[in-house]
């Protein structure tokens, strides 16, 4: 009996072995077949199927029964290529709906790797793909969904060289969100999301306006925020992906956007979607008008002034005298030297983290000079005058989040000092809590 | 004399930041010799909604770029942009357009 236990034992952990050694050969193998390409590279055009497989029709029996989509559209979706750019808060959903419904191949692009804070949104990534490339990623988890969906994942940034080659390669309908391009026709199915709050517009399709038409100035660059700056909940750009892969598949199985020249804004907070009539084309339009200036792709960036990516801007307002390093800080925190250390952020940043010794008025309520905050303010430099000798200014440091905020509510503060408050001496704390958290404090959150 | 017009406005996308988060307004505008336009709404709103920052909503006379103004839910190039005559409860939407994702 004991012999029988100890040699079934045996054999269990030869199979175990051998299970593994199966697992890690197939994953090397699976590896190989998602390669992760840093270039635009040469594509075979995808061949139109004659007829669906046995195994086609019971995979897509539910949507085969729809008079809307039928045999034919499901034919067209099989033979249609969709390139994919970010594969983040919209493109995930996007790709995995693309891709359940069996677009034939999909092009996911992205020049970033996951990080814990974009799971919230990003669902096709998960805990154990932080660190990978985004696109990568992406191909996986679609690979997974549908492994008869071709992917070809790109770890690159759009750029006026290489969108054309990629454009050309994928002709149905582009999801390009980032680049506004010259004398093409091909539709683009644009969706955006912040907040609390969703756009979407099919543009360069049924006559209506393209990127340009709409916007014939780039927005000022102060004016445009994104995920990182202004917040986003991730149920939002997970419905504009949706609506998104809806518009795609209408356009890819042969049916007509019903976004042609119109806006729909998605409006969460009360659940509330609105269709607006847009401007038709324009004649005069730089880009697909009579008379283009524009016949060069250009690059979005340039014309928007901003970075199209999740990460945050750094500004730079004050000059090296008016800012100190985190560990200059720190040394003064060590040696308890007498200071006020002023948050600036607004007060749903702090409930997330603050340092314990720091006083909160947001940089909007200093702006305004709220009463209530400067009368708060004026005590807390009173106190800190009659605990230092002599006739010294008070040292203030102010910090925010990343030390863009606290340069602004520096000058402020400088306007301020010797009329509304006592003379104090200001400073930027450079990089701020953030720096805290990188450089000297490890267990102090990031965001 | 144009008598009073009231009018519904709206602001989205980020534009209700600039008045203190609140999207929409019911406000009347005064009576006046001329009808009341969009341009002369700009004006008013600039006067008497607009706390601060006024860069961020206009530009000249008109809307700063990246601001799309809807007139009863079409663009307002459709409608004749600043020249449009206002009517009796008209809908006027300011949306900043979004970014990102
Ligand atoms: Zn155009």
């Amino acid at each position: 009996m004991a012999q029988e236990v100890s040699c079934l034992k045996a054999q269990l952990r030869e199979k175990e072995e051998e299970i593994v050694r199966l697992k890690n050969k197939l994953a090397q193998l699976e590896q190989v077949r998602t390669e992760l390409f840093d270039k635009v590279i040469p594509l075979t055009p995808l061949k139109a199927k004659a007829a669906l497989s046995n195994d086609d029709i019971m995979r897509y029996s539910r949507q085969l029964l729809l008079p809307e989509l039928g045999v034919q559209g499901q034919l067209n979706l099989s033979k249609t290529s969709v390139l994919i750019v970010g594969c983040g808060g919209l493109g995930c959903p996007l790709a995995q709906y693309l891709a359940a419904a069996g677009i034939g191949r999909l092009g996911l692009l992205d020049y970033d790797e996951v990080e814990l804070s974009n799971l919230h949104r990003q669902v096709l990534h998960g805990e154990k793909n932080q660190g990978q490339a985004k696109a990568l990623s992406a191909a996986s988890a679609v690979k997974r969904l549908n492994s008869t969906v071709e992917c070809i994942p790109y770890h690159l940034q759009l750029s006026p060289e290489n969108a054309l080659q990629l454009i050309q390669q994928y002709p149905a309908a582009n999801p390009l969100t980032y680049i506004c391009y010259a004398g093409q026709t091909l539709p683009l199915v644009s969706a955006s999301a912040l907040r609390l709050e969703g756009q979407l517009t099919v543009y360069n399709y049924c006559g209506g306006p393209c990127y340009r038409c709409l916007y014939p100035v780039p927005p000022p660059r102060e004016t445009v925020t994104n995920c990182s700056d202004g917040g986003v909940l991730g149920v939002v750009p997970g419905i504009m992906g949706c609506f998104q892969a809806l518009e795609v598949l209408k356009i890819a199985s042969g049916q007509v956007s019903s976004c042609c020249q119109k806006l729909v804004i998605f409006d969460a907070q009360d659940a509330k979607f609105r269709s607006i009539k847009l401007r038709p084309k324009q004649a005069g339009c730089a880009v697909c008008g009579e008379r283009p200036s524009v016949t060069q792709l250009v690059d979005y960036e340039a014309f928007c002034g901003t970075a199209a990516t999740d990460k945050c801007r750094k500004l730079s307002l004050l000059s090296r005298d008016q800012r100190i390093t985190i560990q200059d800080y720190k040394s003064i925190v060590d040696n308890a030297e007498p200071h006020l250390l002023l948050d600036v952020r607004p007060l749903v940043e702090v409930d997330i983290c603050h340092l314990p010794v720091s006083l909160n008025i947001p940089l909007l309520s200093l702006e305004e000079k709220k009463s209530e905050d400067i009368r708060l303010l004026k005590e807390r430099i009173g106190q800190l005058k009659k605990q230092m000798s002599g006739d010294c200014q008070p040292p203030v440091y102010v910090i925010c989040k990343l030390g863009n905020d606290s340069q602004k509510a520096v000058q402020v503060l400088e306007k301020m000092s010797g009329s509304e408050v006592d003379s104090i001496t200001v400073k930027d704390i450079c990089g701020g809590l953030m720096a805290w958290a990188k450089r000297i404090d490890p267990t102090f959150p990031q965001y | 004399m144009a008598a009073p017009v009231a009018i519904h406005l709206e602001f989205g996308g980020g534009a209700e930041l600039l008045f203190n988060g609140v999207k929409e307004h019911h406000v009347t505008l005064p009576s006046q010799s001329e009808p009341w336009d969009v341009k002369q709404l700009l004006v008013w709103i600039q006067r008497n909604l607009l706390k601060e920052r006024p860069e961020l909503f206009v530009q000249g006379d008109s809307v700063r770029p990246g601001i799309l103004v809807l007139i009863n839910d079409a663009d307002w190039e459709l409608m004749g942009e600043l020249d449009y005559r206002l009517q009796d409860q008209d809908n006027i939407v300011f949306i900043s357009t979004l970014h990102g994702g």
